[in-house]
């Protein structure tokens, strides 16, 4: 025992950490934080200890990862099947990066509700926003280093919408890429960020944020009616911290129970669903792949789909820098005044619409309406409940619909595509003059047939049709609204 | 024994100064010395090589009125590029004489589109962009027609101008 204190003397005596951590640790907070509410001061720990998690597995994964495009897929492989424990590291990667964003963002949503954002404490605001930034930035870089079809095809999109950029864009893509092509060099170029540049960057900023939320102090529970009065609030908060309670040990244990709960559940995640991927092999001839995003950049994707064409390039480029500078702006539209959410309608309203406006672009991502079903025309016959009521030529026409690929955009019974409408009632909506006027012009984000159809063919599909629809119901003597509304197709481009 | 104050052109001063312009003026070179190669490598990416040419395969290969997707190696592929130094077109051959080569990605966003023979048509299975047989925008995101190479027949073959991933601002 006495060995130890003089090695603990020995050290203390030259690194003075009883002047140096000890009061850190020691720092008084609200007295309040021991209370309940406490509990709401978590969320920023758990995501440091995620990050931490991030930091030692991705250290072990990078000792077997190889970083070209040659060895990738095969050190991947090697990963999930060979080595010890290797599957589960990774997928202890990839559920603590999908519980560090979750989170980021929980944490942030709390101290905007809570109004902790406001002042003194507005840089420590800005200096979070360069987290969540940096912090998606390593997501998507995660996501190239795992190396498959989805992987390569997400660069291909990624290049391509940076491409836009006005004329600084065929530059941007080669600095992202290394060159010309998806190859060797970029997979080396993610993999510097990802792993050097990125961590690099959010360390840098961790440790000015925590600097920060010591230096000003962590915010005391917001009550309604005590708005923030920058000329008051200091010599307010000082007397609150005369009641105060030391961060350690009250509100670090607190922390310290979020904290491990947040590893248990990323553990159990891993082990339950085990590491994403690698999927398909990331090679550009194998044109059959159906890139999607992580789930973080399915809202992106939806955006990509949905935009209307004047406005796509902005939207897919302008609006996330808006979005970014929108967070940073907060604190100087908002630095003051009210911090309890109960007195601030529209920062509940603004997180609401801003949540379900994800949520719903994330839904509308992963199961992606507009995607034409590929497989459908060869995979998913025509109900038989259908086929058996045909006569010769409408049987024809059943041919015609699968062939041409009708099926891929149109669902029958519900199966087929979603891109364009059901077509299992069709009958009752067009007549028959209007739908060869669509089979044939096209419109309304549909092509026109008219080259790829003989007019055997088109007799065929139609009599087909107007059969759609229910028994006893007569076809639609004349041409729907729906179908006129159609008629205006996007302008093409040559 | 006094000592006078040191005037401002004290050879204290003097030699203050003189470390303090070397200081800048060394530390400025350094800085150039150690930072040139180091952006000038960032940057290396910046400067463009130009796309090759190289053989698509024999004429008669490709039947007129068809359609096909060949695979090739990427004229400027590099050491551990693997699978990804490889690289496909489709190939439109229209009549005797005329051919079409089109870059499989999509002129949206780059993902790669599907030929539908029977349908004859191109569909991209990301966001739903279609194109007719000879490239051009049929519907859906797409702001323009297919990317095509630059090609040329000689001595029975096919040869085809490529390398770069063709993306709007530098098409194919």
């Amino acid at each position: 025992m006495k060995t130890i204190k003089q090695v603990w003397d020995w050290f203390e005596h030259r690194l003075e950490l009883r002047d140096s951590i000890w009061p850190v640790m020691r720092h008084p907070v609200p007295a309040a934080l021991a209370k309940p509410v406490g509990w709401m001061y978590v969320f920023g720990s758990m995501t440091l200890t995620l990050l931490m998690l991030q930091i030692v597995t991705g250290v072990c994964l990078a000792m077997i990862y190889q970083p070209t495009a040659a060895d990738a897929y095969a050190s991947l492989e090697y990963l999930n099947y060979e080595a010890p424990f290797g599957w589960l590291l990774r997928a202890i990667h990839y559920w603590s990066a999908t519980g560090m964003v979750v989170m980021l963002m929980v944490h942030m949503t709390q101290v905007f509700l809570m109004g902790a954002f406001k002042y003194p404490r507005e840089l420590t605001w800005i200096v979070g926003v360069g987290l969540l930034t940096t912090t998606l930035v390593l997501a998507f870089t995660g996501q190239v280093l795992r190396y498959d079809g989805d992987s390569y095809w997400g660069v291909s999109v990624a290049v391509s919408a940076a491409g836009r950029v006005p004329f600084a864009g065929p530059s941007i893509v080669h600095l992202i890429l290394g060159g010309e092509y998806i190859g060797s060099e970029t997979l080396s170029r993610f993999f510097t960020l990802h792993v050097f540049i990125l961590p690099g960057l959010l360390i840098g900023l961790l440790v000015v944020h925590l600097y920060l939320v010591v230096k000003r102090g962590i915010s005391e529970p917001p009550t309604p009616g005590q708005p923030v009065d920058k000329a008051t609030y200091g010599e307010e908060y000082e007397k609150l911290l005369e009641k105060g309670i030391p961060f350690f040990p009250h509100a670090l244990y607190r922390d310290g129970v979020a904290c491990a709960v947040a590893v248990l559940i990323v553990v159990g995640l891993a082990v339950i669903f085990g590491p994403k991927g690698p999927g398909e092999i990331p090679d550009p001839t194998l044109i059959h792949a159906e890139p999607r995003p992580d789930w973080y950049f399915l809202p992106v994707f939806a955006m990509a789909a949905l935009s209307p064409p004047s406005m796509e390039t902005f939207l897919m480029l302008g609006l996330p820098v808006i979005g970014i500078l929108a967070l940073v702006a907060v604190p100087f539209v908002a630095g003051s005044g009210e911090r309890s959410a109960r007195r601030r309608p529209v920062a509940v309203l603004v997180v609401l619409v801003t949540f379900v406006t994800l949520l719903i672009l994330g839904w509308y991502g992963a199961t992606s309406p507009w995607s034409p079903d590929m497989e459908a025309w060869s995979s998913t016959p025509v109900p038989a409940g259908i086929v058996e009521k045909l006569s010769p030529l409408e049987l024809q026409g059943a041919v015609v619909f699968q062939n041409k690929c009708c099926r891929n955009c149109h669902a029958l019974e519900g199966a087929g595509g979603k891109r364009g409408p059901d077509l299992t009632e069709v009958g009752i909506r067009m007549n028959p003059e209007a739908m060869v006027r669509q089979v044939v012009q096209g419109g309304g984000n549909m092509p026109a047939y008219a080259q790829q159809m003989n007019s055997a063919e088109v007799t065929a599909l139609v009599a087909f049709l107007v059969k759609l629809r229910p028994a006893g119901i007569p076809p639609a003597a004349v041409p729907s609204a729906a179908a006129e509304s159609l008629v205006a197709a996007p302008a093409e481009t040559p | 024994m006094t000592h006078s104050p040191p005037t401002s052109n004290s050879p204290d001063e003097e030699r203050r100064g003189l470390l303090q312009w070397s200081a800048i003026v060394l530390g400025a070179f350094a800085t150039a010395a150690a930072g040139v190669p180091i952006v000038g490598f960032l940057l290396g990416p910046l400067r463009k090589r130009g796309d090759q040419w190289t053989t698509a395969g024999k004429v008669e290969q490709f039947p007129i009125g068809q359609t096909r997707l060949i695979d090739l190696e990427n004229p400027l592929h590099g050491l551990g590029d693997g699978d990804a130094g490889k690289i496909a077109v489709y190939v439109r051959r229209a009549d005797e004489e005329k051919f079409q080569i089109f870059a499989i990605n999509c002129t949206h966003l780059g993902c790669p589109v599907n030929w539908l023979a029977d349908a004859g048509l191109f569909m991209c299975p990301c966001h739903g962009g279609v194109y007719y047989e000879d490239g051009s925008h049929a519907s859906g995101p797409p702001p323009r027609g297919l990317f095509q190479y630059e090609h040329r027949l000689e001595k029975g073959d096919l040869l085809v101008k490529l390398g770069h991933l063709p993306t709007l601002q530098q098409p194919g």
